[in-house]
């Protein structure tokens, strides 16, 4: 073997093994790293069956339910589509709010309800004044009026 | 009138380069810092969900940007010093590694910092923050590998294959909020969609972000002319300095 022919060979076993590499790691963060699964995938079948998992989406408007022992909170986890009911015992974090996004991890019961140990917020990348978001809001409002009508 | 730049490719004299830019490049660190610190503490507005506590993206944007950035040119650099065998670009690479692991380290201190309060939690595994800790390993592993290795030659070469395979894992940090599902919310500002926060907000940002470039320009040029000092101590132009000159 020349040395430029064995030159090229550790490129091309360089260049091969950084591709392996990096299909690799990119499965992995596939099948570990999907961090929740949707309503939806759920109703698909998509989540695992008898473990812990997450589920993310939105918090239902007028779902919050507190229970009598102020620390037990039932809300529905939507992504439009589908919904699961979710019950968790805890601390709450301060972005959960009805409309806004969420993801709880925990196990889902045969009866389909989702029984939460850790409930996380899910903000969006958006940034504004409270002013701004109250305008967008009133903006909104007038649109949807608009199209009743 | 034409820049001979390839004259700055010899160390002798991008030592004397470096010395004259460092001072600049310090002012418009600290002044950019003090003017973004302004806008980000008393200009910006709060924000309509997540109050004053967002403030903190005056320093976790910019110091992730900067952690990937330095990253590519890191990469860039070694593969130049790889493909070329020149010494400076090399003695460049290993220059940018200590301040690219610093901005990856407080991009996610910051970064949990936010989290505890906003999300409910100071570190998940999503696939955002997964893949930046992978970053801060990069990093370390380049630094590790190359302090590791006693020919400077050598140590280079090795140095610049981490560094080389390493740059797939940035565009896998960028898109990673795009590919999966991740806590971590999806791009603000990217090159493709107007941003989606105030301008007030916007400008603070950019304008901190200009002050990391500033402060890792100034920094790596300082570490680069300790790297020639130390590797170019045998020359007849090092002893010849007046600040080496005993």
């Amino acid at each position: 073997m020349k040395p430029r022919h064995r030159k090229l060979a550790v490129i091309a076993s360089g260049v091969t093994a950084l591709g392996v590499a990096s299909i690799l790691v990119l499965n992995a963060f596939q099948s570990n790293l999907v961090f929740f699964f949707s309503p939806s995938q759920v109703a698909a079948n998509e989540a695992p069956v008898g473990r812990s998992f997450r589920i993310g989406g939105l918090v239902e408007e007028g779902s919050i339910r507190r229970m009598a022992d102020g620390v037990t909170v039932n809300f529905v986890v939507t992504d439009t589509a589908k919904a699961i009911p979710v019950a968790y015992t805890g601390i709450l974090p301060d972005l959960f709010k009805e409309g806004k996004g969420v993801v709880a991890q925990g196990k889902l019961t045969a009866n389909g309800l989702f029984l939460a140990d850790e409930v996380l917020a899910k903000h969006d990348e958006n940034y504004m004044p409270p002013e701004a978001a109250s305008a967008l809001e009133q903006a909104e409002k007038a649109r949807k009026t608009v199209m009743m009508q | 009138m034409a820049i001979n730049w390839f004259k700055y490719s010899s160390p002798a004299s991008f030592y004397v380069l470096a010395g004259r830019m460092i001072p600049w490049f310090s002012i418009a660190a600290i002044v950019l810092c003090a003017i973004g610190l302004y806008i980000g503490f008393f200009v910006a507005p709060t924000d309509f969900q997540q109050g004053e506590a967002y403030r903190i993206i005056f320093v976790h944007v910019p110091a992730a940007w900067m952690s990937m950035f330095l990253y590519v040119v890191m990469a860039m650099w070694s593969g130049i010093g790889l493909a070329f065998n020149t010494r400076l670009s090399s003695m460049v690479a290993t220059a940018i590694a200590p301040t690219g692991a610093m901005f990856t380290f407080l991009a996610l201190w910051t970064g949990a910092l936010w989290g505890k309060p906003m999300w409910g939690a100071w570190w998940v595994w999503d696939a955002r923050l997964t893949s930046e800790l992978i970053l801060l390993f990069l990093y370390i592993g380049f630094m590790s590998l190359q302090a590791a290795i006693d020919d400077p030659r050598r140590a280079d070469k090795a140095g610049a294959m981490i560094a080389l395979v390493g740059v797939i894992n940035v565009p896998i940090i960028y898109f990673s909020v795009k590919w999966w599902n991740t806590l971590h919310q999806g791009a603000t500002v990217s090159l493709t969609q107007s941003p989606k926060m105030a301008t007030t907000m916007l400008t603070g940002m950019l304008i901190m972000s200009l002050a990391c470039w500033a402060y890792a320009i100034a920094v790596v040029l300082m570490r680069t002319r300790a790297i020639i000092l130390e590797r170019e101590r045998h020359t007849a132009w090092v002893g010849a300095l007046p600040e080496v000159a005993r």
